[in-house]
């Protein structure tokens, strides 16, 4: 009979139970999840059954992430973000959820840039822990980043992105998000990656402020290769404040756009897939 | 003459530069991202780059946060 295990499908044959079947699999396995739950009893099996063993001594490796990745989106897909080199200036409220985002999807290479040390108001919403304050963005980023997909091949700049260092520093990057804080920083950014690889897209934000509704928050495309997301309007210098969840939204819609934009897919329009 | 700015017409006095209409629109200089017929035009070019009747441009305004 046709089961999965550990997200590949298998033949097995009829009247075996679940540690029958983790003696022949896994031995080391000390935990056996059957259809999404624990599963204590010696079980027998049916057809359909979705098996995971896990040994909790033992981390995944990049092989078996990547054997994962394959398993849920499709092999193609996932040939398609492994190959893909996607560059985040700032690792701050936008860049840090957006590098993690882009990391869970399994995309091959990224390129994160950041002046910054992590300070307690960070805490507020980006994606760093008690014990990294003090410690460089990129430094802190790529330790979780490490711990979530271990095949991942990162390029970290603990440094100012300007307009004379950003064509270096993201050369081989296919995609750039623009993840600042600061107005006018973005605005320099635009410019410069637009005039220096018009073929490139942009994924940037602006209007992330405030705790007003999460539901005005979009990507759009202005003009040539440069995608928005944000409400184009709340800004920190009016508003005031910046809300985890509303600064989420917009980091998600710029990492999707991203994702869409590696699988030949419009991030504006709601095309296939 | 007539610009077209994100779509929409807008009458402007001839020998119009990019700098001058920005201030016109009431937007700074240093916070937006303009093409002007589909070219990017770089913010120290913004005083130079002078305007033509029918001419299309696309101005992002960008706001901080993040």
């Amino acid at each position: 009979m046709r089961i999965s295990i550990n997200e590949q499908s298998h033949d097995i044959p009829p009247q075996m139970t679940l540690h029958q079947l983790r003696l022949q699999t896994d031995p080391s396995a000390n935990m056996c999840i059957l259809n999404g739950a624990e599963a204590k009893a010696d079980i027998p099996l049916q057809p359909g059954d979705r098996v995971v063993f896990i040994c909790s001594d033992h981390i995944p490796n990049a092989e078996e992430f990547n054997t994962m990745l394959k398993a849920r989106h499709g092999a193609e897909v996932q040939q398609t973000l492994e190959r893909s080199c996607v560059g985040i200036a700032g690792v701050g409220g936008l860049g840090s959820t957006i590098a993690i985002a882009l990391a869970r999807a399994g995309i091959g290479h990224l390129i994160i840039a950041d002046q910054d040390v992590v300070e307690l108001s960070n805490l507020q919403r980006q994606q760093y822990f008690l014990d990294q304050i003090g410690c460089p963005k990129v430094v802190a980023l790529t330790a979780t980043l490490r711990r979530i997909n271990p095949g991942l091949q990162l390029t970290t700049h603990h440094t100012r992105v300007d307009s004379n260092n950003l064509p270096e520093l993201f050369d081989s990057a296919h995609i750039l998000v623009e993840a600042f804080d600061d107005a006018s920083a973005k605005a320099e950014l635009t410019q410069t990656w637009l005039q220096t690889f018009p073929e490139r897209p942009l994924v940037a934000a602006s209007g992330v402020a405030g705790f007003g509704t999460a539901n005005n928050i979009s990507t759009r495309r202005p003009f040539a290769h440069l995608y928005l997301c944000g409400d184009g309007d709340s800004a920190v210098e009016a508003v005031g404040s910046l809300c985890a969840s509303r600064v989420g939204v917009t980091a998600s819609h710029q990492a999707h756009a991203v994702v869409r934009l590696l699988l030949g897919l419009d991030p504006v329009k709601s095309t296939s897939t | 003459m007539q610009l077209k700015i994100n779509g929409k017409t807008l009458e402007v006095k001839d020998g119009c530069d990019i700098a001058t209409l920005l201030q016109q629109l009431g937007l700074k200089a240093d916070r937006v991202a303009v093409e002007h017929n589909h070219n990017i035009v770089m913010c120290r070019d913004f005083d130079t780059t002078m305007l033509q009747n029918g001419d299309q441009i696309e101005i992002v305004n960008f706001v901080g946060g993040g």
